[in-house]
């Protein structure tokens, strides 16, 4: 594959990520706009941060409603970090996941909330493998010579 | 990006306030792209001992130990911070700042996840001077900058502004996302 077809895959994918119940939103557009020379790593950066952020966020939900007597505000508590953190970084099904999740909580029903879990993770695991492939991709282009396409859209 | 040679405009210095380290690597990046100075804690009890808020001895063991106890050598022009954060809330920093005789005239901007209109109005009455909303845009930044020439004019030493007297403010128009007070000699009026 040559490097004009690199970006043209790397454009197609990205906005498959925007589409109709894609997993991104506008603000991961924020982010990469923002990315410069002076900070080229800006987006991986940020997105990392997310994934570590979020992988303990799941080992403390978990653990959170394993207890015998469930602290409801505290599992209220990470979820609204994770939809603080899925929100700054335009992982808008993660987000809205913890919308509903949120929700359960104040419910305080046990049994919502850990189908709440169920679908988060989810979610954000397929972000997460959704990003992962994209930067990928943005790296096979760079290592072939090739710069990173601006993807234009209007929201 | 690089500063040219004659430029003379002093930088000014932003201290923000999270408790994410995401928001916080976002409102950093937001801040420098708008070419300010940044400094960014993660709690509002860290952002007091920064802003030399801390009694003497807890200053002599604190991380920022190395710069002057004196809070007037390090000079913030904004604070802009979280609202919800754990321990001491954005609120309650923004009580503390407007409560302290030195730190009462340097600009507080709120940011939170959620459009609470009481939390909004609470915020703004105690001295805010704005309240964006999360995330934050560089739309959102554009708006600091009459706040921190307000701030700066102490030093302008041409300036008539005499920052001890609110004078009336330029009403900011801003979407839904933001809140600005807008200020009078009678008194505040919230949007």
């Amino acid at each position: 594959m040559d490097v004009g077809q690199m970006q043209r895959r790397l454009l197609d994918y990205t906005k498959s990520l925007f589409m109709e119940k894609g997993v991104l939103d506008g603000q991961f557009l924020q982010l990469q706009q923002l990315q410069d020379e002076s900070n080229p790593d800006f987006v991986v950066e940020v997105v990392s941060l997310f994934f570590e952020d979020s992988e303990r966020l799941l080992n403390d939900l978990t653990r959170a409603l394993d207890q015998p007597n469930v602290d409801f505000k505290t599992v209220d508590s990470h979820v609204h970090q994770w939809k603080g953190s899925s929100s700054s970084i335009g992982a808008s099904r993660v987000k809205n996941g913890c919308i509903a999740f949120r929700n359960f909580c104040e419910e305080q029903n046990i049994e919502a909330c850990l189908r709440c879990l169920q679908q988060v993770k989810q979610e954000y695991y397929l972000v997460k493998n959704k990003l992962e492939t994209l930067f990928r991709m943005e790296q096979q282009i760079v290592a072939a010579g090739g710069s990173i396409p601006v993807l234009e859209l209007s929201f | 990006m690089g500063m040219a040679a004659a430029e003379t405009q002093p930088q000014f210095h932003v201290l923000a306030v999270d408790d994410s380290v995401i928001d916080r690597k976002l409102i950093e990046k937001l801040l420098k792209t708008s070419s300010y100075q940044v400094t960014a804690v993660d709690s509002g009890s860290k952002a007091l001992e920064f802003l030399g808020l801390l009694n003497e001895e807890e200053e002599i063991n604190s991380e920022f130990a190395s710069f002057s106890p004196h809070h007037h050598d390090i000079e913030v022009n904004l604070i802009i911070t979280d609202y919800c954060m754990p321990g001491m809330t954005g609120y309650d920093l923004l009580r503390k700042i407007k409560k302290s005789a030195s730190l009462k005239d340097i600009p507080v901007v709120i940011m939170s996840s959620e459009n609470v209109p009481s939390r909004i109005n609470r915020c703004l009455e105690e001295g805010a001077e704005e309240f964006f909303l999360k995330p934050v845009q560089l739309s959102d930044v554009s708006k600091l900058k009459p706040h921190l020439m307000k701030g700066k004019s102490k030093e302008n030493i041409n300036g008539e502004i005499n920052n001890n007297k609110r004078k009336g403010m330029e009403e900011i128009s801003s979407p839904d996302r933001t809140r600005t007070r807008y200020n009078n000699t009678n008194g505040l009026e919230v949007i």
